[in-house]
């Protein structure tokens, strides 16, 4: 018996148009495929939810969330998954685990963490293990992230680590969140040397520890005002039932975005988009073809802000002749 | 020829108190089951209870579909204590209880019991397990989160030597610890640093002029495995070790109250399902580990059944297991020396190498904070010694007789009956029991019911209290096991233990190498990576197959969605489902695979991936593999299927065919 062909791109897209959730789990199995009629279908799925095409950005909230391993991400965010619903808002949440590939598979148990009532439809959670391709997230995700935004009022990528990976998750998010806890001294260090791109929400968890979370969340603070950042938001929580501060993240987050210039960051996030993508898939010969990462990124400035991922995509591979 | 004075004991010793693991159904067919036990000889009784009552809920609870009754007996309320224990005089008797999240409770419902047989609390015999640390390494029956269920142990311990004094309130497990895969060395280092943390714990909670009958109250569950003589040091090794913990660590002068006192099942991990018969020899050699050296001799034992690997044993099997006890008491010589390993150079070569080993496992695990902040730490090594042991199993350095070696054999007429050699629980008792509470809901006082919830759930939030006058008394006004549960859920929290299994090592790239080119193969023909969902349905936390599964799919090169035990089947439809898995695979050994294996296939279907091809493995008799199949499995694996590698091969092809993926050409 062989499977009946998965649903094509312009279906699930007109699905998602329709704000029908339960076309969450072809959608990655879509994106994630790569074989070459995957992939047509996929740029013809993005196509159809472009601006260009929609008329308007995708309305959904992208939220990156990231932060070290072990700092509790997945109970905080199966207390913002509460508080979303509460707010009656649908969620998606695209789980990446950078560090579980050995072996070329992978154990995924990102999910197990995130407590949400499995008969609630309107939650949804794929766990993806980054790290088969080079360059951090995977294409799949950021497709999914896009396409998603179309049909969840919010859709949260999760990933792990500090340093890289909140600036790959700038690429396609509209609110960064780094997550860290009291007494982690790196994240300061790499904010004050530069390392770091600022993120948008600072959230330190573990509130319950008292003093030293809310010394942690004043240092923070200043360290934010000195390089003249004092707009990002610090949010000290605790997941410990029945939690605190998590009101307050939530409509940190909802401020963020409502600050947000969404045309302008949507429209650089296609581009980062496409080229992450390019890289992908040609690496750094790729992006010596193209005059190194900085003219690429001039390059597709110059691009028409209409232009889909997709379209931009075979813009970049025929300017680098490699296709 | 003249005798040396001390080559003989002046008169034997008394025998060990002898017992049998029992229990299933309800309480009524329990008790008449505990009654031809005692007939027979044996002298203490071992309840078993099912899973529902273990984890806390009642049997018309979601969770506990097709567990009722099963592996043990439904205990709901005081009325099935009662039931349960009719006829038996409770001054007299010696109860051991296999119980540990719930344990505060059903020792309550012992004691209201006694009370309305008029025997006092303090002239109560018997044992509760109440080791919560074991249950989230490997036995996987907890309910509330570490730190509230420290508290509960601690609880139970400050009670009961308080007003229960001949009560044993906790058996620190090394048993679970050998099934989950440690070796000697991580078994005794485990279980001494899991005494530790329970200890120190007490310590906050009783004044320091306690300590002393604390620590003597404190006895382990062991377990003893094939290697007779290391099992036989390790005890001895145990026995060292507790001794020094309580001199130094908490200062007990008196020498009897630092002695080493231990229960026993012996190893079921090693029964096969080859050959079953042989089990019996296993289970005697093991039996000897746990006897022979007159220091370090079990107090109470209790054997497995030769068919543990088949399903539930029947009454006649665990008779068999209990004259084995008899004849090695009564009928050799064993109980009439003193230690025959005094002196011993072997064995206390043996000894002194497990003390040291177990030492630097100890202090590792108090570098990380103590037992109760490393158990993500001990689990992951856990499951990383089963992966060593059953990859030496798969290579043949590890000889198991029937199963890797020797395995031509004549059809064995011991399993050749119309029941397949085992018992089976009568399907209607869920059904029931469902009745039975909800009429015993209906019958009692509910006033006063919700009164003294309403106080437990007053005393659960104030650390400073001790929560077993509150449970006495809920039991005593007629609460039952899911409402106590459920008052200290909403107040605790609940809690899900680490799985071990993201941290577990990969093996050696050679002996999966040609997996691993299959499984690229067909992920590159499918566009992605083939994904496999590992779940674990129902209340049964064994989950050391579902981990050894999930590692050797990931090391096979497939991307795994495992999320441990103790999922509903809509859990894990909606994972399969919302994950994009080509195969699913269902892990069940406690016998409820006919209930729960439909519901997951219901669920599948209503989540809109019913075509997704499902295995399962477990504790399966023969006489249901049929029938699953026509339910819809794809194929099913018991114990007798030991060579992972060839499940994974097996699981390759299912998603292959099913994706109409061909073979790969022969080269």
């Amino acid at each position: 018996m062989s499977r009946a062909a998965e649903p094509n791109g312009r279906e699930l897209a007109s699905r998602l148009r329709e704000g029908d959730l339960s076309a969450a789990p072809a959608v990655l199995n879509l994106v994630e495929n790569r074989s070459p009629d995957s992939r047509q279908q996929s740029a013809e799925l993005l196509a159809a939810l472009s601006p260009a095409a929609l008329g308007h950005e995708a309305p959904g909230h992208i939220v990156g969330i990231t932060g070290p391993p072990g700092v509790g991400k997945s109970t905080l965010l199966s207390r913002l998954t509460a508080e979303w619903r509460a707010r009656q808002r649908t969620v998606a949440v695209l789980a990446v685990d950078p560090t579980s590939r050995r072996s070329g598979g992978a154990l995924l148990g990102d999910r197990a963490r995130i407590e949400v009532d499995p008969s609630d439809r309107s939650v949804f959670i794929r766990s993806t293990a980054a790290g088969d391709r080079l360059g951090g997230l995977a294409p799949a995700t950021r497709a999914a992230a896009s396409a998603l935004a179309t049909a969840f009022d919010v859709v949260v990528i999760e990933t792990v680590g500090v340093g890289q990976s909140e600036t790959e998750i700038a690429d396609v998010a509209d609110t960064v969140v780094v997550v860290i806890q009291p007494g982690s001294g790196d994240v300061l260090q790499f904010l004050k040397a530069g390392i770091m791109e600022v993120p948008d929400v600072l959230v330190v968890t573990k509130a319950d520890l008292g003093a030293l979370a809310t010394r942690a969340a004043a240092d923070l603070r200043a360290a934010l005002r000195s390089l003249g950042e004092s707009a990002t938001a610090v949010v000290a929580v605790s997941a410990i039932p029945p939690g605190t501060g998590i009101v307050e993240l939530v409509d940190a987050l909802n401020a963020h975005r409502a600050a947000l210039d969404l045309t302008q960051r949507r429209l650089q996030a296609r581009r980062l988009h496409a080229l992450g993508d390019f890289v992908s898939e040609f690496g750094e010969r790729g992006i010596r073809a193209l005059g190194g990462r900085r003219s690429a990124e001039e390059w597709l400035q110059e691009q028409d802000s209409d232009h889909d991922v997709p379209t931009l995509l075979s813009a970049l591979e025929r300017k680098s002749g490699l296709k | 020829m003249s005798e040396t004075p001390s080559a003989r004991l002046p008169e034997p010793d008394r025998p060990w108190m002898m017992r049998t693991y029992a229990g299933h159904s309800d309480a009524k067919r329990s008790n008449e089951l505990y009654r031809r036990n005692l007939a027979k000889g044996q002298t203490g009784l071992s309840v078993a209870f099912d899973l529902p009552t273990q984890t806390g809920y009642d049997p018309d609870h979601e969770l506990a579909r097709g567990e009722v009754g099963k592996v043990g007996v439904s205990i709901a309320h005081k009325g099935d204590m009662l039931a349960l224990l009719d006829g038996i005089p409770l001054e007299e008797m010696n109860t051991s209880m296999t119980i540990n999240a719930t344990a505060a409770w059903l020792l309550a419902l012992y004691i209201v019991t006694a009370e309305e047989h008029d025997v006092p609390q303090t002239k109560l015999q018997g044992t509760t397990q109440n080791d919560i640390l074991k249950e989230y390494l490997s036995r996987g029956t907890y309910a509330f989160p570490p730190g509230p269920s420290m508290r509960l142990i601690a609880d139970t311990i400050a009670y009961t030597v308080e007003h229960v004094p001949k009560w044993n309130p906790i058996n620190i497990c090394s048993y679970h610890l050998q099934e989950a895969g440690a070796t000697p060395v991580q078994e005794i280092a485990y279980s001494m640093s899991n005494a530790i943390a329970v200890l120190d714990a007490v310590r906050e909670r009783v004044p320091q002029t306690l300590m002393a009958d604390v620590f003597g109250r404190i006895s382990f569950f062991v377990n003893a495995g094939v290697r007779f003589i290391e099992e036989h040091a390790k005890l001895r090794a145990m026995a060292r070790l507790w001794e020094a913990l309580g001199r130094e660590r908490y200062g007990v002068e008196d020498p009897k109250r630092r002695r080493f006192r231990y229960g026993v099942q012996v190893n079921s991990l090693g029964l096969t399902e080859a050959q079953p018969e042989n089990n019996v020899y296993r289970v005697a050699l093991e039996a000897l580990a746990v006897t022979l050296g007159r220091s370090a001799r079990a107090r109470a034992i209790q054997l497995p059944a030769w068919n543990e690997a088949l399903g539930l044993p029947r009454p006649w099997d665990q008779q068999w297991s209990l004259r084995l006890q008899q004849i090695l008491a009564y009928e050799t010589d064993l109980l009439e020396y003193p230690d025959i390993f005094e002196g011993s150079k072997v064995m206390d070569g043996l000894v002194t190498e497990l003390v040291e080993g177990a030492s630097e496992e100890i202090d590792r695990v108090r570098e990380l904070g103590g037992a109760v902040d490393a158990v993500d730490y001990m689990k992951s090594s856990l499951v990383e010694s089963h992966r060593e042991r059953w990859r030496r199993i798969e290579a043949g350095e590890l000889t198991v007789v029937g199963m890797n070696r020797f395995t031509s054999s004549e059809p064995s007429p011991l399993t050749a009956d119309a029941d397949g050699g085992i018992l089976r629980v009568d399907p209607q008792v869920e059904a029931e029991q469902k009745l039975a509470v909800q009429q015993w809901r209906s019958e009692r006082d509910q006033n006063a019911v919700d009164a003294a919830l309403q106080e437990l759930s007053r005393v659960a939030a104030d650390d400073s209290e001790n929560i077993m006058p509150a449970t006495i008394a809920a039991a005593r006004a007629g609460a039952t096991t899911g409402e106590w549960a459920q008052t200290l859920r909403a107040v605790f929290g609940e809690y899900r233990a680490p799985t071990g299994v993201g941290e577990a090592a990969a093996i050696s790239s050679s002996d999966v190498a040609e997996l691993r080119q299959e499984v690229e193969r067909v992920s590159e023909r499918l566009g992605r990576r083939l994904k496999f969902l590992v779940g674990k349905p129902g209340l049964d936390g064994h989950s050391n197959g579902a981990e050894q599964i999930a590692v050797r799919a990931r090391d096979a090169g497939m991307d795994v969605v495992y999320e441990g035990i103790r999922l509903t089947p809509s859990q894990i439809a909606n994972s399969a489902a919302q994950e994009g898995v080509h195969v699913v695979g269902l892990s069940i050994l406690s016998g409820s695979h006919k209930e729960l294996i439909p519901a997951v296939i219901e669920a599948l279907t209503d989540a809109g991936v019913g075509d997704t091809p499902v295995i399962v493995g477990g504790i399966i008799p023969q006489a249901d593999a049929a029938w699953l199949r026509e339910a819809g499995i794809a194929a099913i694996y018991t114990p007798a299927d030991w060579d992972l590698n060839r499940m994974m091969r097996d699981i390759i092809s299912l998603v292959a065919e099913r994706n109409g993926i061909g073979a790969a050409a022969s080269a």
